[in-house]
């Protein structure tokens, strides 16, 4: 198996010689491990060419859920981690996979749902009860169920609503296991509710029948942070050009490119850094 | 005179008897009956060895023994030194060009590139075939192929050929061209081993024959004996036309 | 229905227009499945040929285990090539992961199976009409196989073209080796998903219908390019000369 990726490797990369391919002179690229919400609202293609024009330093974006993102990091398949689960990133640093976490920005979560909000959650006052009514009406509701930052924000506010779904059958709880923007195509075909991002959901394109029904709730604040992978741990980070990135993201020109960035004429990321 | 040039050809410095293509207690079943047994042959030193026999008798089989193709269960098999070629009763040609099956054939003998070419292009333009040296060797007519087959065949100048039904399906014209071949290849000194159905072609060109019943060698002597006068039952029967394999 | 015309339209548009950012991607997709689909072949059809004429032991199992990993699970392959090329992984080092040199490999573990298995049905066949004139030639067995890859190789191309087909569609492998990382590894079916996700039926269905079409102008290209290198070589009718005939 070995022997035959090596000869794989070997012959293939006569095959990629023609594709961009950084120089030893040059800055190096790096390799950000982040979540698909901001991928799927687009900010990195709005924001990142500023970046590679203003340094010179190329940025690869490797969206998957938070969870995920988090466990390639560790295994240093990336130079920088810019996710949403902020015990999940002070664990990491606590265990030395990476160095100091930073507040980058911050948005919400909003829940949406069919428009006729057969469950009632338009009247609830708090999230908890807005997610208690679903349960008690029994609604479909589509989870992430993928260990992202989303879908461990959602687990939280059922576990502050006293509910435990999906631990018995029950049949209104589905766990896609998927991303945001696949979790609310499933949403808007089955006419049910879901927890989402708001930068996510302001981009989608394929909302159906779904409307935000609650919103505002400061228990639905979503907050970003940035990490440098430990490159004594992984040798091989590019920490150099990692750290400019950080201190780009977290300073003047990255915190007002993010404030800049609207997706379908909205700002949907509010930068924090401080 | 046949005998004359066998002796000349085959036979140098008097090893006829080594020069004999020998075979001793072989046995050979498939399907589970023993279709060949054979305890005792030798075959003449050089000229044609007819292979005469009902169908199913085991002559293929036999032939495939003597080639190598097929392993016995049991026995020898001794074979003068030097190239073997075969033409089979239903000829191999492989899916290339007319010039590209006798440079496959040439190829493998060891023959250098430029030589090579030189001989296929000589063989193909004096056997009638050069201005189709790039066909494709299958879209040639059944005939036509079965005289490719045997071109094929002689390129190497084998010192054994085996010949199984190589004029089965032809006129009259191609099958005197392909006997001629046949004579040639025995004059320049290729012991020719070939199976017919056609007597009088046996006639025509065997010095010997060789007939097999069941597998096993019911007579076996000159061919002018053996036509003038077959001394086995079997030899008889099959000469007019009644002997059959089945009971 | 309009919408989706609509979309596609103008992403057949965009690939016409010469749109840099769709064109590097349908450029990176054709680059990774073909340089799989050479690798795999490379390996494969030998492979194929190799249990074609030989009677190993434990041929039949080699055979049923090939058949049944033509059904491999990309994902399966992605996570096991994920884990060999991380940088916590055995093969760290070389600094392959979310390369498209990965993401070739991926598809070459993939194919490979599928070029193997049916190069060895398409070359049993031929073996068994060629066997005993190549023996009788004085061709070994495994001198064969390069006679019967040459002489089957319409079979060949087929068996690589299904190949390329499973490359050229999967999402799994590459998505995972990959990263579908932009201007960098995203292929047409990371660029799919990656619309699906964002809502973007449309778009996603439109990209698919040009995928579509690209996989079937490979295939024309190759069906054209194959009936040219199947006709027989050697000197044709107007006499180019024999040279051609031994030129491999
Ligand atoms: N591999 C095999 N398995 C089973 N039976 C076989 C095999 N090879 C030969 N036989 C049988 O052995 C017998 C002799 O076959 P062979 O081909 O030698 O006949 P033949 O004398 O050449 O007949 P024909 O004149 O029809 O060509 C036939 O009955 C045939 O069915
Ligand atoms: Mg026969």
């Amino acid at each position: 198996m070995i022997k035959l990726i090596a000869l794989c490797a070997g012959v293939s990369g006569a095959l990629a010689a023609g594709l961009p391919a950084p120089l030893a002179a040059e800055p190096r690229a790096i390799t950000v491990q982040s979540t698909t919400s901001t991928q799927n609202s687009g900010l990195f293609d709005g924001i990142l060419p500023q970046f590679t024009q203003e340094t010179g330093i190329p940025v690869r974006v490797v969206a998957v859920g938070t969870g995920q993102a988090i466990r390639n990091a560790a295994n240093g398949d990336g130079d920088v981690l810019l996710v949403h689960a902020k015990p999940d990133e002070e664990a990491f640093v606590e265990a030395g996979f990476g160095l100091e976490r930073r507040d980058v920005m911050y948005n919400d979560f909003v829940l949406v749902g069919p428009g006729d909000d057969s469950a009632g959650v338009r009247a609830a006052v708090d999230a908890p009860a807005a997610l208690q009514a679903i349960a008690q009406a029994g609604a479909p509701f589509a989870s992430r169920g993928d260990d992202s930052g989303t879908h461990k924000a959602e687990r939280a506010l059922w576990a502050a609503a006293g509910e435990e779904p999906g631990r018995a059958a029950q049949a209104w709880y589905r766990e896609t296991g998927q991303g945001m923007g696949a979790t609310l195509n499933i949403a808007a075909g089955m006419e049910a509710y879901a927890l989402t991002d708001r930068a996510t959901w302001i981009a989608f394109g394929n909302k159906g029948p779904l409307e935000i029904v609650f919103e505002g709730d400061p228990a639905l604040f979503n907050q970003y942070g940035v990490i440098l992978v430990n490159p004594e741990r992984h040798p091989f980070v590019h920490a150099e050009e990692g750290q400019a990135f950080i201190d780009w993201l977290t300073g003047p020109r990255g915190q007002a490119a993010i404030a800049a960035f609207r997706a379908n004429g909205e700002q949907v990321f509010f930068p924090n850094a401080g | 005179m046949n005998a004359a040039v066998r002796h000349e050809a085959l036979t140098p410095g008097g090893e006829a008897f080594r020069a004999r293509l020998r075979v001793r207690g072989l046995r050979k079943s498939a399907g589970g009956v023993l279709r060949i047994s054979i305890d005792e042959l030798g075959l003449a030193p050089g000229g044609v060895t007819m292979v005469l026999g009902a169908n199913g008798a085991g002559k293929s089989l036999l032939l495939r023994l003597l080639h190598g193709l097929v392993l016995p269960d049991e026995g020898t098999i001794a074979a003068p030194p030097g190239v073997q070629s075969m033409v089979f009763q239903r000829p191999v040609l492989l899916r290339r060009s007319v010039f590209a099956n006798l440079d496959f054939a040439l190829k493998i003998a060891g023959i250098g590139r430029a030589e090579r070419h030189r001989s296929v292009r000589e063989l193909l333009s004096r056997h009638g075939f050069g201005d189709r040296a790039g066909q494709p060797a299958r879209s040639l007519s059944g005939g036509e192929q079965q005289r490719l087959a045997m071109i094929r065949a002689l390129s190497v100048s084998p010192a054994i050929l085996f010949l199984d039904e190589p004029s089965a399906s032809l006129d009259p014209a191609a099958t005197s061209s392909i006997e001629a071949l046949i004579r040639s290849a025995a004059r320049q000194g290729t012991k020719v081993v070939m199976v017919t159905h056609d007597p009088g072609q046996a006639r025509r060109l065997g010095d010997e024959v060789l007939l097999l019943h069941r597998g096993r060698i019911a007579e076996q002597g000159p061919a002018a004996e053996f036509f003038a006068g077959p001394v086995s039952g079997a030899g008889r029967a099959y000469l007019d036309g009644s002997l059959y394999l089945d009971p | 229905m309009q919408d989706f015309s609509q979309s596609f339209l103008s992403a057949l548009w965009l690939i016409l227009s010469g749109d840099g950012d769709l064109w590097a991607i349908v450029i990176l997709s054709l680059q990774v499945s073909l340089g799989a689909v050479v690798i795999a072949a490379a390996i494969g059809m030998p492979l194929g040929a190799w249990l074609a004429v030989s009677r190993p032991p434990g041929r039949r199992a080699i055979i049923t285990v090939l058949n049944a990993l033509m059904g491999l699970p990309p994902v399966v392959v992605g996570l096991a090539l994920y884990l060999l090329l991380s940088r916590a992984g055995p093969l760290g080092p070389l600094e392959l992961l979310y390369t498209p040199t990965a993401m070739i490999a991926a598809q070459a573990v993939l194919v490979t199976p599928i070029i193997a298995a049916l190069s060895r049905s398409a070359l049993e066949g031929l073996w068994d009409e060629y066997a005993e004139q190549l023996t009788s030639l004085g061709q070994s067995r495994l001198g064969a196989i390069p006679t019967l890859i040459r002489d089957g190789r319409a079979a060949l191309i087929t068996a690589a073209l299904a190949g390329f087909g499973r490359a050229i569609a999967e999402v799994g492998a590459v998505l995972i080796v990959g990263g579908n990382i932009n201007h960098a590894t995203r292929v047409m079916t990371t660029t799919i998903a990656l619309e699906t996700s964002k809502g973007n039926l449309d778009l996603a269905l439109a990209l698919g219908s040009v995928l579509i079409l690209i996989a079937l102008l490979v295939n024309v290209a190759v069906s054209i390019v194959g009936r040219d290198g199947a006709s027989p070589s050697g000197p044709s009718a107007s006499g180019t000369g024999p040279q051609m005939a031994g030129a491999r």
